[in-house]
C-alpha cells in the first residue's frame, strides 16, 4: 500500500490498557502507516512500533504534537474515570475537560485529520428508577448528574460534538462503553467484585452490563479503519443482576441499608476501590444500554456476553471465589445422596 | 376449574420446562438455558417422583447460589418466576380467589399481543392473577410482561422482585421491543385511579390515560386483547382515601378499608372474593396500520373502543355472577 495512503494515528492516554492494546494492534497493522502515543505516564510495558509522546495534555503543547505528527486520525482514550488514580476528583475533572477541550482545540487546527474517536461511557444516562429498561443512544444524557465520571464524559461528549460541528469534513465516533472489565483492565467495579465482602444496598439488585476489554479493544480497532460518524453503545450482550454477579463471583453480599450506605461507599473509595457514593445509583438501579445500533449500524456483534465477561475476568485474574462452586457441588452431591437413600428404600 | 392435583409441589422439572421454554424464548442474551449437568435425566437406578424433585431442588439451589441461570435484558428471570413465585401465588388463583378464566382461546400461542384489564383492588392483585392464569390456563404457558408503574420498580424489595418476574416500566419504545421480541404485554390502563376507586364506584371504567398504549400496539402491529376482571374489586372494599396522609407519604393514595385500619396489620388479609378472568376476542391493529399511531383521532377511536369493549365485558360478566363469594 502506498505510505500516503496509510493511516496516520494518535491515541491520547496511551498508559491505559485498552489505549496501549489498540496501539499494538494498529502498529502490527498494514494499513497504518505511524502510531503515537501520548500520556503523562509511560505505557506499561514497550510498544514495537509505536512511538511515545509524553505531554500533558492540559497544556497547549498539545496542540505541537498534532502539528508535527500530522495524523490524519485521533483516539481519545484519555478520559480518567477513577479519582484515586489520577491524583484527586480535582485533577481528574481537569485531566477529563481541559484535556480534551486542549486536544480538540489543536484538531480543530489540523489540516490534515480525517476522523476522531472520542471514548466516553454509558454512564451519561445515569440510573434512576424512571429509566427506559434499554437506554438507545437517543436517551438524552442526564443532565443532573452528581459530580463525577459520568458528569465529565457528559461534558467531554459536548465538546466533542461542537467540535464535529466545527470541523463537519471529519468523522466522529463517540463510543459509549458499557462498565469494563478484563483480565488486565482495572476499574473501580473490577475492584469491587473483587472485595471478599460485597457490600450492596439492601432491597436493590441492579442490572448490570459490562463490556469485555476484548470487545472494547476490537470496536476502537472497527472505529479507526471505518467510517462510522455518530454515537454508539458499546458493550457485551446479556445482562446479569448484581446478586448473580456476587454469586458468580463467589463472593459474600452484605446488604446495607440506605441511610448507612452512603458511609459504607466512603469507606470503599478509601479501601482503594475508587467507587465513591455518587455511584450508589447504579448499585441500586442498574443501567443497560441498547447495543443495536452496536449490532447493526457499526457492524459489530459482541464476542463476549456480560456473563462470560465478567466469568473471563474472575478466571483469568484468578480471583478465587470465597464460596466456590466445586463446594456448592459436593454439598448438593451428598446432600442428594443423604435424602435419596430413604426414598429409594420405600420404594418397592 | 383447573383439574390440578392438590398435593402440588413446587415443580422443578427442567425438562417438562425446557420444551416450552424453546417454543418462545424472546432473550437476546445467548445464554443456555441450563448447564450440562442439569439437562440430564436423574441417573439410572433412581426412581420416585420424589427422587427426581429432591434432585431438582437441589440442583435449582445450586444454580441459584452459583448465580447460574439466565435473565433476560429486561431483568425476566425465568426459572424463578416458574419455580418460586408463580407457585406461591397459585393458591391464591386456585382456593382462596378460585378464578375462573374464560376466553383463553383468544390469546395467540405465540407471538406479541397486548393485553389490556381493568384494574382494581387497591393491591395489584389482579395483575399477578392475569398472570397465573396466562401461565397455568394457556396451554402455551405464556408468561405475562406487565408494564408496571413507577412506584411499583421504585419500591425496596418489590421493585427487583417485580422486575424478576417480568415488569418493566411503561415507557414505549420497551413496551414496542418486548412485543417485537414476540412478548405478551399487560397494560392495566386505569392506572392508580382504578386501583385506588371507592367501592361505590366499584367496575365504572375510570379513564384509559391518553392512550399512550394503544399507540405502542399500533406501531408494533399487535393484536389488542381486552380483559375483563371480575372479583377484584371487592378485595379491599375502599371506603375512603386519606389525601393528606397519602401525599405525606408519597403514596397515591391511603386507603381506608373495610379491613383495613380497622384490623390494623391483620387488614392485609384481602376478602375471598370469586374471581372471573374474562378475555375478550382481539382487536386487530393491522387494519389501521403503524402510521395510524400519528393520527391523534385514530388512537381516541381506538382507545374509546377497547374501552366500551372492557365495559361491556365486564357488565356481562356481573349480570351473569350469582354472588360474591361463589
Amino acid at each position: 500500500m502506498a505510505e500516503r495512503s496509510r493511516r496516520r494515528v494518535l491515541i491520547t492516554g496511551i498508559a491505559g490498557v485498552l489505549a496501549s492494546r489498540l496501539a499494538t494492534r494498529l502498529a502490527a497493522d498494514d494499513g497504518v502507516g505511524y502510531v503515537a502515543g501520548v500520556d503523562l505516564r509511560e505505557p506499561p510495558e514497550d510498544l514495537d512500533g509505536v512511538e511515545f509522546i509524553r505531554a500533558d495534555l492540559r497544556s497547549p503543547l498539545v496542540a505541537k504534537v498534532v502539528e508535527s505528527t500530522q495524523v490524519d486520525t485521533i483516539v481519545h482514550l484519555h478520559v480518567v474515570a477513577t479519582p484515586r488514580a489520577a491524583g484527586g476528583r480535582a485533577r481528574m475533572k481537569e485531566h477529563n475537560i481541559i484535556g480534551t477541550m486542549q486536544l480538540l482545540g489543536a484538531a480543530q487546527r489540523a489540516p490534515a485529520l480525517r476522523k476522531v474517536v472520542v471514548t466516553s461511557t454509558t454512564a451519561v444516562y445515569g440510573s434512576s428508577p424512571n429509566d427506559p429498561a434499554l437506554f438507545k443512544e437517543s436517551a438524552a444524557p442526564d443532565t443532573g448528574h452528581p459530580d463525577g465520571y459520568g458528569k465529565d464524559a457528559v461534558e467531554v461528549e459536548s465538546y466533542a460534538r461542537a467540535f464535529g460541528r466545527r470541523r463537519e469534513d471529519v468523522t466522529l465516533t463517540i463510543l459509549r462503553f458499557a462498565e469494563l472489565v478484563g483480565p488486565r483492565v482495572d476499574t473501580p467495579l473490577t475492584r469491587y467484585l473483587a472485595l471478599p465482602v460485597v457490600p450492596t444496598v439492601l432491597g436493590y439488585d441492579p442490572r448490570l452490563q459490562l463490556c469485555h476489554e476484548d470487545d472494547a479493544v476490537a470496536v476502537l480497532e472497527r472505529a479507526v479503519h471505518g467510517d462510522h460518524h455518530g454515537t454508539t453503545n458499546v458493550a457485551g450482550s446479556g445482562i446479569v443482576y448484581l446478586s448473580q454477579a456476587v454469586r458468580i463471583a463467589g463472593r459474600v453480599p452484605v446488604p446495607v441499608t440506605m441511610p448507612f450506605a452512603h458511609g459504607i461507599a466512603s469507606v470503599v473509595r478509601r479501601a482503594q476501590v475508587d467507587l465513591g457514593p455518587e455511584q450508589l445509583p447504579l448499585l441500586m438501579y442498574g443501567r443497560v444500554g441498547d447495543i443495536t445500533r452496536l449490532r447493526e449500524r457499526f457492524g459489530y456483534a459482541p464476542a463476549y456476553t456480560t456473563r462470560e465477561a465478567l466469568v473471563d475476568f474472575l478466571t483469568r485474574r484468578e480471583v478465587a471465589p470465597v464460596l466456590d462452586p466445586g463446594r456448592v457441588a459436593r454439598v448438593e452431591r451428598r446432600l442428594h445422596a443423604l435424602l435419596a437413600r430413604p426414598a429409594k428404600e420405600t420404594t418397592p | 376449574m383447573t383439574g390440578r392435583p392438590d398435593a402440588e409441589v413446587i415443580d422443578l422439572d427442567p425438562q417438562r420446562r425446557r420444551g416450552a421454554r424453546d417454543a418462545h424464548s424472546p432473550a437476546e442474551d445467548p445464554d443456555g438455558p441450563d448447564s450440562p449437568g442439569d439437562r440430564a435425566p436423574p441417573a439410572g437406578g433412581l426412581r420416585g417422583d420424589v427422587d427426581g424433585a429432591v434432585e431438582a431442588a437441589l440442583a435449582f439451589l445450586r444454580r441459584r447460589i452459583t448465580g447460574d441461570y439466565p435473565i433476560d435484558r429486561f431483568g425476566f428471570d425465568r426459572e424463578l418466576t416458574e419455580q418460586v413465585i408463580l407457585p406461591l401465588a397459585r393458591p391464591l388463583y386456585q382456593r382462596y380467589w378460585r378464578v375462573r378464566t374464560t376466553g383463553m382461546e383468544h390469546v395467540p400461542a405465540e407471538g406479541g399481543a397486548l393485553v389490556v384489564a381493568n384494574h382494581s383492588g387497591t393491591l395489584p392483585f389482579d395483575a399477578v392473577m392475569t398472570k397465573v392464569a396466562l401461565y397455568d390456563d394457556h396451554p402455551a404457558h405464556r408468561h405475562l410482561r406487565e408494564l408496571a408503574a413507577d412506584l411499583a420498580l421504585r419500591l425496596p424489595f418489590a421493585g427487583p422482585l417485580a422486575r424478576k418476574t417480568g415488569s418493566t416500566l411503561a415507557h414505549g419504545e420497551d413496551a414496542r421491543r418486548l412485543l417485537a421480541d414476540g412478548e405478551l404485554v399487560g397494560v392495566w390502563p386505569e392506572g392508580f385511579k382504578g386501583a385506588g376507586k371507592l367501592y361505590r364506584d366499584r367496575y365504572k371504567l375510570q379513564r384509559f390515560g391518553r392512550g399512550g398504549f394503544v399507540g405502542v400496539a399500533l406501531r408494533a402491529q399487535v393484536p389488542i386483547i381486552p380483559v375483563a376482571i371480575v372479583g377484584a374489586e371487592e378485595i379491599y372494599p375502599m371506603l375512603g382515601n386519606v389525601r393528606w396522609l397519602a401525599r405525606l407519604l408519597g403514596f397515591p393514595y391511603f386507603p381506608v378499608t373495610a379491613q383495613f385500619p380497622l384490623l390494623g396489620p391483620l387488614g392485609i388479609v384481602p376478602l375471598p372474593s370469586k374471581w372471573v378472568i374474562d378475555f375478550g376476542p382481539p382487536i386487530d391493529t393491522a387494519g389501521y396500520g403503524p402510521e395510524a399511531a400519528d393520527d391523534p383521532m385514530c388512537v381516541f377511536e381506538l382507545t374509546d373502543r377497547v374501552r366500551d369493549t372492557i365495559q361491556q365485558m365486564l357488565y356481562r360478566n356481573l349480570t351473569a355472577r350469582r354472588s360474591l363469594f361463589s
